[in-house]
């Protein structure tokens, strides 16, 4: 489209460029800043002023400067146990999705014919949305699903058996886990998969012939390397963790408390716009202190990448 | 010990692979199950009496095949919208080293570290003064903002990838940088672009929390189900998680050969 306008500009006809020049001169200068226009423009409009404006209605109440808004959001019954919740959720699923997806990678790696195969499977879930992820293991863990129906082939059980109500909340939160776990362990595959594929094979080549096992090369080798991309996996995936609600919608309605979930109650239920801000803003800052602290933690010096 | 090993891998895999297959198949049973088998006790894992007529059902429901419509709305504008502004970007990433490149590089990551979807929450305000409230339109424009960094980033990635001299020879004989970009770059770079297109589509037709925020009578799918949840029996539950699932699973299937590159582009 900018480059449609750069043309109709007539500069072409302007100043016909000689032959030996071989860049057209077509506002070379300004041709980036003009392909990029539309983009900028776009973010500021629906990312940098939702954001302000997300701060500023958080921190007012009735038009005045108040943190009434927090204070209503920190003496809420729920808020308590959302915050808790959702961070023993990331807790919980983050470190097993991390171990999963290194362990699928590595697989993929020995693996020969049908690699492509694997891996296609595998990512399968990368396309399923969170509230379709709730529905599925909804099918399998309600009273009368498929995990029962196998229990009691076992004999494990006598009849169906709740699993996801609110007098089950170990269990309600395994489901929830595993829905997460199953559902978003492919985003994380793909992320190191990715970076697993920038290791040169020389190194390991080397190590073979000093005698180390595979476990030693895991630790000295691949997983040194593949810091940059455990990083921006981690990044990504803890930024949606904290966002999750709608899986938990689909398992336990409302005996799950989390805090996105807590934001959309008081936005769509309550229409009090101001502690639905509130809440949005303690994602964001959440979100912020996560990717600060992987920065952090996971820093690795270029120099020291091959 | 090697044999060994082979066979500890492959039950591995195999394992793996049952933990994400098995979930969606029986899914499945429970869309095309029915009411009857929604509610048979004990259950059997094998299909029997399957039929579409819950599906159908589900699908006769009022407003279902309106949702269905606005969420593909949605999506094909997400699409537009983000092609249309990050392929631009995308190109300029890849073939100028302009001041502020990398700041753009950057912004365009980090909107990543924030919950995009998150930001629908004030827009509410803004769109009900605009007349974007509850529609298609808007949530298009949320699910952009989502989805836009990843087209940028991912076709400079592309463009990158296309060798500059091609684009050179192109305009020795006489062709302006527009059109050696449509004739030269755009045919090579297709295949690329219509995966991040159908990358596109898939975020928009899998968000949840921005489409529920944003509309009330004109719901998307994802938004409709979750408002209906609560009070709609189990079997129309699974057949619209069914529903949600199968276009993401093709698509998927689609863009397969790009995942790598594109996440690999996005990585450092």
């Amino acid at each position: 489209m900018s480059l449609g306008r750069v043309d109709a500009g007539g500069m072409t006809a302007i100043a016909k460029p000689p032959r030996a020049r071989r860049e057209p001169r077509e506002g070379s200068r300004l041709l980036p800043y003009l392909l990029v226009a539309p983009a900028i423009a776009f973010l500021a409009l629906f990312f940098l002023v939702p954001l302000a404006q997300t701060v500023l209605l958080s921190v007012t109440a009735d038009g005045a400067l108040s943190f009434g808004n927090y204070a209503r959001m920190a003496n809420d019954l729920n808020f308590a146990a959302a915050i808790r919740d959702t961070f023993m959720l990331v807790v919980a699923v983050i470190p097993l999705q991390v171990a999963l997806a290194l362990a699928m990678g590595v697989m993929l790696q020995k693996l020969g014919r049908g690699r492509d195969l694997v891996l296609w499977i595998w990512t399968i879930p990368l396309g399923v949305s969170d509230l379709a992820a709730g529905l599925v293991w909804l099918a399998i863990l309600q009273n009368s699903g498929y995990l029962n129906s196998a229990l009691y082939g076992l004999g494990l059980i006598t009849g169906p058996t709740p699993w996801l109500n609110a007098e089950t909340p170990l269990t309600l939160f395994a489901g929830i886990a595993l829905a997460e776990i199953w559902r978003a362990t492919a985003i994380v595959l793909v992320i190191l998969v990715a970076g697993l594929q920038l290791i040169p094979k020389e190194f390991g080549e080397a190590a073979d012939i000093f005698g180390a096992t595979p476990w030693t090369k895991f630790r000295r080798i691949t997983l040194p390397l593949l810091k940059p991309s455990l990083q921006s996996a981690l990044i990504l995936r803890t930024v949606l963790a904290f966002e999750v609600f709608a899986a938990v919608y689909a398992l336990g309605g409302r005996n799950f408390p989390v805090i996105a979930g807590e934001a959309f109650i008081w936005q769509s239920e309550n229409q009090n716009y101001g502690v639905a801000a509130a809440y949005a803003v303690l994602i964001m800052a959440i979100s912020l202190a996560a990717t600060l602290v992987y920065l952090k933690a996971l820093r690795t010096r270029p120099e020291t990448l091959p | 010990m090697r044999v060994q090993r082979r066979f500890l891998l492959l039950t591995g895999v195999g394992v793996l692979c049952a933990w994400v297959l098995v979930p969606i198949y029986l899914i499945a049973l429970g869309a095309l199950g029915g009411r009857a088998s929604v509610f048979k006790w004990p259950k059997s894992v094998w299909p029997a009496g399957t039929s579409l007529d819950s599906l159908l059902a589900f699908l006769r429901i009022e407003g279902v095949w309106q949702a269905a419509l606005n969420s593909v709305i949605a999506a094909c504008l997400t699409m537009l919208l983000a092609i249309a502004l990050g392929l631009p970007a995308g190109y300029a990433l890849a073939r100028f080293p302009f001041r502020g490149a990398d700041a753009f590089r950057l912004i365009l990551l980090m909107t990543r570290a924030f919950p995009l979807a998150i930001l629908s929450l004030p827009l509410t305000v803004i769109f009900i003064r605009v007349g974007l409230y509850d529609t298609p339109i808007g949530v298009a424009l949320v699910h952009t903002a989502l989805a836009l960094p990843f087209a940028a980033l991912i076709s400079a990635g592309l463009f990158a990838g296309i060798p500059r001299e091609l684009e050179e020879a192109a305009w020795v004989f006489g062709c302006s940088r527009a059109k050696a970009f449509r004739k030269v770059v755009l045919p090579l770079a297709m295949p690329g672009i219509a995966a991040v297109a159908i990358f596109a589509f898939v975020i928009s037709w899998n968000e949840v929390f921005a489409a529920s925020v944003l509309t009330v009578r004109h719901r998307t799918l994802t938004a409709y189900l979750l408002t209906v949840l609560a009070e709609s029996p189990l079997h129309y539950r699974f057949a619209g998680g069914f529903i949600l699932i199968v276009p993401s699973v093709l698509f998927i299937f689609a863009v397969r050969k790009y995942l790598f590159a594109m996440w690999g582009v996005s990585n450092r």
